[in-house]
């Protein structure tokens, strides 16, 4: 009998190994598991802390900087309407790398090539402020993930991640977020991991992170040695993530517990 | 960089409660916590938030170390006549906040 059940067990885990994708009409936004109290405070522009790396945002918007002196406005105008949906078409396409990038990034590469200044550093105050100004712009807009044969490859390496083994706890991604999403794990509930409001203000971090930094953590929760910022397979994992959300409506800066 | 994010209702009926919603961006540091190095993170909070109603003070709070970054702060007050709604916050490293909103009462 005893062995019976290892051999159930052993059946049911390699089961789970090869979940099915969560159906459309079951998909829920992490918002959707958080306490009424937090969703509040997302819901809620002058009590969301997001929205001050928002406000910040909107002042690096309007200042010129590096040696050809421009803003980003002056090239992008309203970002109300030139960033419109921008965040939620991200990680898209760049055909000078030959890859997606995602939207700090892109952000980076418009301070490197356009406005002649040094990058800035993932998680850096500032990054996070502008890439929170310019996903607002997408807030209430679907999810729209491009997929061609050029961007194809980089979405099946991305779902190769989400669904291989790893760690020292030899978990998936998927494992918990296709199989067990809604069920506790210690005090949390397990979302779906769907990226619909990045960049988030998190109430554990106490500040605003970005969603790499978000998969960062969930790989130190399976012991697994976490890749670095910006590294080509965190946003390709970021492309099948949003590509896995499509459809889905952008709530960025979103408040995550 | 400072910022703060403030809601005031713009008009009241006088005598009416009214609800503020204050948010400042700040660390809110403990002074409990090492970094990396293992060295003491100094104390870095806001110490003090005052509003006042047209120069007289109707909330005051004294913050510590164990509140939140970013320091939501939400209480109420009677709409008494028009004028402006002054707040401040003051804290450690001379750290120092000031803005102020309009209202009109009928
Ligand atoms: C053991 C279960 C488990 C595994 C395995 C796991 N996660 Fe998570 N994940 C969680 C939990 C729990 C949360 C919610 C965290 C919280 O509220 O503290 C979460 C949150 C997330 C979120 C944030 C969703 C939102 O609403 O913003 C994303 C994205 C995510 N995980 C991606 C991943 C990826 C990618 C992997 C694989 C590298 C992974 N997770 C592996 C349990 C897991
Ligand atoms: C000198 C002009 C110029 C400046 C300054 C500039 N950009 Fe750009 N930006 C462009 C151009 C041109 C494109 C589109 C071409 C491309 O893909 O490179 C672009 C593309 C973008 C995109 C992607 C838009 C999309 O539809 O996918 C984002 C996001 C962006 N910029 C953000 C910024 C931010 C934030 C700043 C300020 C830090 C900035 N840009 C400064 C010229 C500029």
């Amino acid at each position: 009998m005893r062995r019976l059940c290892v051999a159930l067990g052993a059946i049911a885990l390699a089961v789970s190994a090869f979940a099915a994708e969560i159906p459309p009409s079951d998909r829920r936004s992490g918002y959707d598991f958080m306490s009424r109290e937090t969703r509040a405070m997302q819901d809620d522009d002058t009590a969301n802390p997001g929205m001050l790396s928002v406000l910040e945002g909107g002042t690096l918007w309007t200042r010129k900087a590096g040696g050809a002196g421009k803003a980003c406005a002056d090239c992008h105008g309203d970002a109300r309407t030139s960033m419109k949906g921008v965040a939620a078409r991200h990680p898209s396409f760049d055909a000078a790398r030959g890859r997606p990038v995602n939207l700090e990034q892109r952000i980076n590469a418009c301070r490197v090539d356009r406005q002649g200044t040094p990058p800035l550093a993932y998680e850096s105050r500032e990054l996070l402020a502008l890439s929170a100004y310019v996903a607002r712009q997408s807030r209430g807009r679907p999810i729209e993930i491009a997929v061609d044969a050029r961007t194809q490859p980089f979405l099946d390496a991305g779902r190769a991640t989400f669904h291989r083994r790893q760690g020292q706890l030899n978990l998936s991604c998927s494992q918990c977020h296709d199989d067990q999403w809604g069920r506790s794990l210690a005090g949390n509930t397990i979302p779906q991991a769907h990226p619909t409001g990045y960049p988030i203000y998190r109430l554990e971090w106490q500040a605003v992170g970005s969603l790499q930094r978000r998969l960062r953590n969930c790989f130190v929760g399976l012991r697994a040695e976490a890749y670095e910022y910006g590294a080509p397979e965190l946003v390709d994992l970021e492309l099948f993530l949003m590509w896995r959300a499509r459809g889905m409506t952008f709530e960025a800066p979103a408040v995550r517990p | 960089m400072a910022n703060v994010l403030i809601n005031v209702p713009r008009q009241a009926k006088r005598g009416e409660v009214i609800e503020i919603k204050t948010l400042v961006s700040h660390p809110m540091e403990t002074g409990y916590r090492r970094d990396q190095l293992g060295r003491e993170m100094p104390r870095d909070i806001v110490r003090r938030f005052v509003c006042t109603y047209n120069g007289t003070e109707v909330f005051r709070a004294d913050l510590h170390p164990a509140i939140s970054a970013n320091p939501f702060i939400v209480f109420s007050t009677v709409a008494t006549e028009s004028g402006t709604l002054t707040f401040r916050w003051t804290g450690d490293n001379g750290f120092s906040m000031t803005e102020s909103a309009a209202i009109t009462v009928d």
